[in-house]
């Protein structure tokens, strides 16, 4: 168990709602869930969740701290945005997924080998580097992400779409050699960084409050 | 003097060599057609799209449109900004809307914009292409500049997910949007009756940590289109546009399907009913060909 978990824990205890609202984005919308259902079966996802956003609401409120926080559940949202648009509250469940799975990884608690939870990582160190996404290096990466033996099989079945998209020149083996970029890179990267680190302290404060 | 000029956010995958570039192409020819300027906003960064907030968290991800709107309205200023891909208009308008309801965060976002010298007003309405097209010009304005009608394609309007949700267009439902089918006409060709899966989700970024189940939904996007006696598919989003064009081999391999079926962006018809050639519709990015608008394109 990571520090920050366990702390957090310590300081929630018999409240996990409350802990959800104060440090998941818009986990102060959980309370508003009634239970209707209306996510569940908009989700194109769905049958693939092993608790619904509709369970996970209401297992927030019951306090299932650990069966929330490292379920696979959240993983599998696509932020297709049905849910939002269909939810008879407004309640901006897309975002509170994205929260929870955001909140999981920061505590240390995603499950081992969660597929999207790596690429998500991939992405967002991708896109750190040069301010802007280099495709090339985001797809070399995926298909390497859980092991050698395994990207070169995930490469050999990937090939063809990989030559279609050379040769329609909508992949350019250029980008290996640094590739697109902002100019400011120095004040995009020190923006980022203070953004994470007002996020944390933000986070810490609630923790010791 | 340009009929309408926007500042313009292109977004990573439109750039030179990455997976949308195409897109890029046709709606430089059609803007041009339509004579819309488009001013790029200098030295803009990625979204983070929808896959960023896992290890970017709520603040992060908001500087980095954040950013984008305060160049904008630093060095476009007054001009609304507009996005082609999905996913950066979702993103920035999003943003936009979460922090002008809450002053906290808006104040943290600006204290890490200020590390890159920026500070932002966020009073820039933010807009999809698609907005662009249907609000600020309309179908008659479209159709006025028709060259050469897209006669006798049969065309299903794939809208998927982010341009229609949360925010979709102004009018349109949610759950049955008419705009793509509307413009198809506009340019001449036929949409294709009821087609079902027109907002179904081909599975977005998780296409790639997903692929099987991504799959499953985009065979179901790509047989409705048959089923509908669709010659091609239309989108106005890259990544479904990507995603339903290029995993066609690995579907017929799985599921013995003999799925061919080209998918273009609206701006690719556009281009062609607007009468220009093959090369300038960015025809040559379609990795399965979309011959009918070729040969409508050569003549």
């Amino acid at each position: 168990m990571s520090e920050l978990n366990i702390a957090m824990v310590e300081k929630y205890r018999n409240s996990f709602l409350h802990e959800v609202e104060a440090n998941v984005e818009e986990g102060d919308w959980v309370k508003m869930c009634m239970q209707c259902g209306v996510c569940s079966g908009s989700c194109p996802l769905g049958s693939h969740w092993e608790h619904s956003p509709q369970k996970l609401f209401m297992m927030i409120r019951a306090g299932k701290r650990e069966e929330v926080l490292s379920s696979d559940s959240m993983w599998m949202c696509t932020s297709c945005y049905n849910c939002v648009v269909r939810c008879p509250r407004e309640v901006p469940i897309t975002h509170i997924m994205h929260g929870l799975a955001s909140y999981a990884k920061r505590l240390g608690l995603v499950p081992k080998g969660q597929q999207t939870a790596k690429f998500a990582q991939h992405f967002w160190d991708n896109l750190v580097k040069k301010g802007r996404v280099n495709e090339l290096k985001l797809g070399l990466n995926l298909y390497f992400m859980n092991g050698f033996a395994e990207g070169v099989k995930t490469s050999l079945k990937m090939k063809d779409i990989g030559l279609g998209m050379l040769k329609t020149k909508r992949m350019s083996p250029m980008e290996i050699f640094g590739g697109h970029k902002v100019k400011d890179l120095d004040g995009f990267q020190a923006m980022v960084k203070k953004a994470q680190e007002i996020e944390t302290a933000r986070i810490e404060k609630n923790m010791n409050a | 003097m340009a009929t309408k000029e926007y500042s313009f956010y292109p977004g990573c995958s439109s750039q030179k060599g990455a997976s949308s570039s195409n897109y890029l192409i046709s709606v430089n020819s059609m803007c041009e057609e339509l004579d819309i300027k488009l001013n790029h906003i200098p030295d803009w960064n990625c979204c983070s799209a929808s896959i960023g907030y896992a290890s970017g968290g709520e603040l992060p991800r908001m500087a980095l449109s954040a950013r984008n709107i305060a160049l904008s309205e630093e060095h476009n200023p007054g001009q609304e900004i507009v996005a082609t891909c999905a996913a950066c208009w979702l993103a920035t308008r999003e943003t936009s809307e979460r922090l002008s309801e809450n002053s906290d965060l808006m104040a943290e976002t600006n204290e890490a914009l200020a590390m890159a010298g920026l500070k932002l007003k966020n009073e820039t309405p933010i807009k999809h292409m698609v907005e662009v097209l249907i609000e600020d010009f309309g179908y008659d304005a479209i159709g006025a500049k028709v060259k050469k009608p897209l006669e006798g394609i049969k065309i299903a309007g794939y809208v998927g997910c982010q341009t229609n949700r949360p925010f979709g267009i102004e009018g349109e439902s949610f759950e049955n949007p008419k705009y793509l089918d509307k413009l198809v006409e506009t340019l001449g060709a036929e949409p294709i009756d009821n087609y079902d899966k027109k907002v179904q989700c081909c599975g977005g970024a998780l296409a790639f940590s997903e692929p099987e189940k991504s799959q499953a939904m985009i065979k179901d996007i790509i047989e409705a289109a048959y089923d509908g006696g669709a010659e091609m598919i239309v989108t106005p989003c890259p990544v479904c546009q990507m995603n339903v064009e290029v995993y066609q081999d690995q579907i017929n391999a799985k599921y013995g399907t003999k799925f061919n079926m080209p998918v273009t962006y609206y701006s690719t018809l556009m281009s062609v009913a607007y009468g220009r050639s093959a090369k300038d519709s960015a025809l040559d990015g379609q990795i399965i060909r979309a011959t009918r608008l070729e040969e409508i394109a050569a003549k």
